[in-house]
């Protein structure tokens, strides 16, 4: 399938900043079933733009905006072939092996109930990949996904113990109860097509777990739809959780507010 | 363990009056300076340090309440076949700590090869996946490290802990001695000692040195403060001056275009290496704690493009981690291809279940610690804690024994010093610091001696009534001046 | 240099000398207050908290107006932010955050007079205040004799700029309170009590004995008004300050290749005074003088801020 995603984000100061530095994850890498036919990204101001990867293997890019800087626009446009791989991912550029994501972080630590959930779990028949399913289907049932919720530092506990959040906070809640199965689980951002939403604007953009699965690698797992990503999916950047693949992480010198506006669109249509 | 008295540095084994036969000279002035004196002294000294600011923060207590550490005026000495065997040991294991980070954040042989299980790294909090890949300049990632020994005989030397961080209290190192100059010129006559002094340039060629390749001929470093209401902000500010360079908070600091520059108020000046006193946590909020405001955002990202050096480089605390610390023989041994040195302190490692059969048997003479613990939480000592202490941590052991390691308790050795009843043996530890630049390695021949002030007791902490004593290496010859 | 330590410097050398200032006006009041009828005292105490400008933040204490109070409040209080205690809490603080620009003596005198005032939680009566006010003078000139030993450079020069722009500041309001307080009712202009003030304000400046030498015939207001606006050869004069500050960017010039905003004020200032009388600025009415002097040495101050990039 020929995905095209528009990913736009906008900033308005209430007070012209000196400064503003930021570290982009917004590029998506190749892989079997994804090929990345042409990428871009664009600063509405003189910035300047630093490619680099890091340790995850993922391709960032810092941004650099001198002051005084009143507001900023950040626009990724790119062209994408993807194929259905049953959301198995292979060819990936893997940097670290998967033991490295059994350790929780602050955000993916698990509570008592997510450990009653890993628990439930835990006991049934079948194989690692039949209980990676379930526990999907688990988290998809629990909690509510609230798509255009904004992310605020939640970690996993809280928003399972809430029942309902954005894409992150499920993907937090699967991953945390995968890594008390002793499953290797990571965060995934990235996009979505929803054919029957292709021209509209989201207010986010998507996020899932892999689960690192012997005999088959890292397989995706998305709880907001309860399936594994297909051909409908394009994966941008990994890590331990959010913190490690946001699209976005950010800090300006100066003082006053600040207001976002992010804005989504993938569609089958350039 | 712990029944024999302990041994003293100065008179040996047997106690008494007597000193070693190469302590003589200090053994009289010892029993030949009365108390008093050595009293005025003493609180002369610790008047200089007051007023020259020598203090550290007390966390809880109002910012006013600045407190020296105590220091004692009976030095602790060692010849120079003692130090020339510790250096030895020192050397080979900084060499081999640098090995194991350049691996571990590079091909990650050491796993490969079976040595060290994967997850006690990979899965460590202390190893940060997000800089795996990233080579510092010359490749080296502990500039400094500061390796704290114990001691239990004349022979008897072990690590306890790795400090890869960025180890401090080299500062009191060179205040010592200067006050021992000072009030105690003496004792400088009685035998010739290695001079400390030239620390700070040792130091600066090493800073220096590891500067980015291109960025060599003149490079510009500083130290990076967390500010001056960091507990350890005199010694910032005391090696920054003793360097020449300049002492630089995060607010002075600004990258762009992954380089980093300093304000000034002739502009901005571009920096090549960064000596920082600040967590990897506080390092860049882009990367580690979003809401550190003590960070400089960028520098992470300036550090992975090798535009500048992080002194230490950050990601070092997966070196001196206590779970890692139990396969420190084996590491040592790998990298260097023979036998460290300086051995460790025994530990049983209770994710291991022979070990964790034995610690269980033998909680009460054992010390447990938390791997992922520091500061003396989630500790038991066995020989001082109740029944039910120990009952507490059998039950913990038991639940999650991975996260525990287990060692005896040491009869550490003990120096003679200062207390309100004259001068009396007092235990005490040992933190050289050893250097490694492109140039190799140095260590100045001295370090920082704690001593657990109070009679018997072990702990040499300052928060816990630990002082702090100058420490002499003899030179094997005197040497004498002239042409 | 850092603009930060720039900064640090230029604040210590202010605070410094406002604590200094603050003392000797303690001194001086003192001794207003001692020769004076009672109950006419507590107009010096009164007119030296209007000196310090803190006459509002003493009022919102709600203590009651008396020697002993205002002695406190000026020395020790940890709500005035000029009391000497503040002054040092801040000179301290700035001196610590650039420890290695200071020489070890210039450090040691600033943490010695913090340490001489922090356990003190009265001042006690008045010969014990003055024992406190003659230890801070003998600290801060302490602190002055290792300044001028300290290498001849950017850091004993900011640390000179800011005390000359704090003196300006200072001897300005000195004067300025005296016009701007009244004297009590039946007092003659010219009588005893008018001699005792103007004699007070030239004790605060050590200019008593200065005076003698340069006027023969007695004391006149508009001479000492003179003296501390116009005369060069008394240090603490506005002329020998302005002087100072244009002489001090001119050496930070020289050494960094930087000239601003700032250089032209201060060189325009000093023009202006040295074309001016005491005349002229009796006729055109002595509080909107220093009034307007004092606005324009804040501009100054700003300008130093902006051209050494401090913020």
């Amino acid at each position: 399938m020929r995905l095209f995603v528009h990913h736009r984000t906008d900033y308005r100061f209430s007070e012209p900043q000196d400064r503003v530095v930021q570290l982009l994850r917004l590029v998506p890498g190749s892989h079997i079933g994804q090929n990345v036919v042409d990428w871009r990204i664009d600063v509405d101001c003189n910035a300047r733009l630093r490619p680099g990867r890091d340790g995850f293997g993922n391709e960032t890019a810092m941004l650099y905006i001198d002051g005084p800087v009143h507001a900023v626009s950040l626009a990724v446009m790119g062209e994408v072939l993807t194929q259905d791989q049953a959301g198995m991912v292979a060819g990936a550029a893997e940097t670290l092996p998967p033991v490295l994501y059994i350790r929780a972080t602050p955000l993916t630590a698990a509570s008592e109930s997510i450990r009653a959930l890993a628990a439930e779990v835990e006991g049934a028949d079948g194989t690692a990949l039949d209980r990676a399913h379930r526990l999907m289907a688990l988290v998809h049932r629990r909690m509510r996904f609230v798509p255009g919720r904004r992310i605020d530092g939640r970690n996993a506990a809280t928003a399972y113990a809430e029942g309902e959040g954005n894409a992150a906070d499920l993907a937090h809640v699967l991953i945390a109860a995968a890594r008390r199965l002793g499953l290797p689980a990571r965060y995934v951002s990235g996009h979505v097509l929803r054919p029957a939403h292709q021209h509209e604007w989201h207010e986010a953009a998507h996020a899932w777990a892999e689960l690192h699965i012997a005999d088959f690698g890292w397989i995706g797992f998305d709880p907001t739809a309860d399936r594994c990503p297909d051909d409908h999916y394009v994966r941008v950047a990994i890590g331990l959780d959010h913190r490690d693949a946001a699209p976005v992480s950010g800090t300006r010198t100066g003082g006053g507010s600040e207001v976002l506006d992010v804005g989504v669109r993938v569609g089958i249509e350039g | 363990m712990g029944k024999r008295a302990a041994f003293d540095e100065i008179r040996g084994h047997e106690g008494g009056d007597a000193a070693r036969p190469e302590f003589a000279a200090l053994g009289s002035w010892i029993r030949d300076t009365p108390p008093a004196e050595l009293n005025r002294r003493q609180q002369a000294a610790e008047a200089a340090f007051r007023q020259l600011g020598i203090t550290f923060a007390v966390y809880g207590e109002a910012e006013a309440a600045e407190r020296i550490i105590p220091f004692d005026i009976v030095p602790r000495v060692f010849t120079a076949p003692e130090w020339a065997r510790l250096s030895e040991g020192l050397v080979q294991r900084v060499v081999a700590i640098n090995a194991f980070l350049d691996d571990v954040y590079g091909a990650r042989r050491i796993i490969a090869d079976g040595v060290v299980p994967p997850e006690l790294i990979l899965a460590n909090p202390q190893f940060r996946p997000v800089l795996a890949g990233a080579r510092p300049p010359h490749g080296i990632f502990a500039h400094i490290c500061g390796i704290d020994l114990v001691r239990t005989g004349p022979e008897e030397f072990f690590v306890l802990e790795d400090n890869a961080r960025t180890p401090s209290g080299v500062s009191y190192m060179l205040e010592n001695r200067e006050a021992m100059l000072r009030l105690c010129p003496e004792l400088f006559e009685l035998f010739p000692v290695a001079p400390v002094d030239d620390y700070p340039d040792a130091l600066h060629g090493t800073l220096r040195s590891v500067a980015p390749r291109g960025r060599s001929s003149n490079p510009v470093c500083v130290l990076l403060t967390p500010g001056h209401f960091n507990s350890a902000f005199y010694e910032h500010s005391f090696l920054a001056d003793s360097m020449g360079i300049e002492l630089v908070e995060a607010a002075d600091l600004v990258v762009d275009d992954d380089i980093v520059w300093m304000k000034t108020i002739e502009g901005l000046v571009r920096v090549d290496v960064i000596y920082r006193r600040l967590d990897d946590d506080y390092l860049d909020p882009l990367v580690f704690l979003p809401e550190s405001v003590l960070g400089v955002p960028g520098l992470v990202s300036a550090y992975m493009a090798g535009n500048v050096t992080l002194v230490n480089a950050p990601g070092t605390g997966i070196a001196d981690d206590k779970a890692i610390y139990s396969y420190m023989p084996e590491i040592v041994k790998y990298y260097t291809g023979s036998e460290a040195k300086l051995p460790n302190v025994e530990t049983w490692r209770c994710r291991e279940p022979d070990c964790l059969r034995y610690v269980l048997d033998n909680l009460s003479d054992l010390v447990v610690k938390l791997v992922d613990g520091s500061g003396g939480y989630g500790m038991l000592v066995g020989p001082t804690a109740t029944r039910h202490e120990i009952e507490c941590f059998r039950a913990a052991l038991v639940a999650e024994p991975h996260r525990y390691i287990a060692q005896p308790t040491l009869a550490l050795s003990t120096v003679p010093t200062l207390t309100e009843q004259g001068v009396a043996p007092r235990h005490v530890d040992f933190r050289p610091f050893v250097l490694s630049g492109a140039d190799g390695v140095t260590i100045v021949p001295g370090g920082l001696t704690r001593v657990a002030l109070r009679e018997g007791s072990l702990v040499v902490n300052s928060s816990q009534g630990g002082g702090t004593k100058d420490s002499l290496i003899l030179l094997d010859r005197p040497q004498r001046g002239g042409r | 240099m850092l603009s930060r330590t720039a900064a640090s410097l230029y604040w210590l050398g202010r605070y410094v000398e406002r604590a200094e200032f603050t003392a000797r006006l303690i001194e001086a009041t003192i001794r207003l207050d001692a020769l004076s009828p009672r109950p006419a005292g507590m107009g010096a105490w009164e007119s030296a908290l209007a000196v310090a400008a803190a006459d509002h933040g003493f009022a919102a204490t709600g203590e009651g107006l008396n020697p002993a109070n205002v002695a406190r409040y000026l020395t020790l209080s940890n709500d005035n932010p000029s009391s000497i205690r503040s002054c040092l809490d801040s000179a301290r603080g700035n001196a610590r955050a650039v420890r290695t620009a200071l020489s070890r003596e210039a450090w040691e005198a600033i943490n010695r007079a913090w340490l001489g005032l922090r356990d003190r939680s009265s001042t006690g009566g008045t010969h014990a205040t003055l024992a406190l006010v003659d230890a801070v003078k003998a600290e801060t000139r302490g602190f002055e004799g290792a300044l001028h030993r300290m290498l001849r450079n950017e850091p004993s020069w900011f640390i000179s700029l800011g005390a000359a722009v704090e003196r300006a500041d200072n001897t300005a309001r000195l004067i300025d309170v005296k016009y701007h307080l009244l004297l009590p009712e039946g007092e003659m202009v010219g009588g005893v009590m008018d001699r005792d003030q103007w004699t007070t304000i030239l004790h605060t400046v050590s200019a008593v004995t200065a005076y003698r030498w340069l006027y023969r015939d007695g004391l006149r207001p508009v001479q000492v008004a003179e003296l501390l606006i116009h005369r060069r050869e008394l240090p603490r004069s506005l002329a020998a300050s302005v002087d100072e500050v244009v002489s001090h960017l001119n050496l930070l010039g020289k050494r960094t290749g930087l000239q601003g905003e700032a250089d032209r004020m201060a060189r325009a200032r000093q023009a202006t005074m040295a074309r001016d009388s005491i005349d002229r600025v009796i006729a055109g009415g002595l509080h909107e003088y220093l009034s307007a002097f004092i606005v324009e040495n804040s501009a100054l101050d700003r300008a130093i801020g902006k051209q050494f990039r401090f913020a």
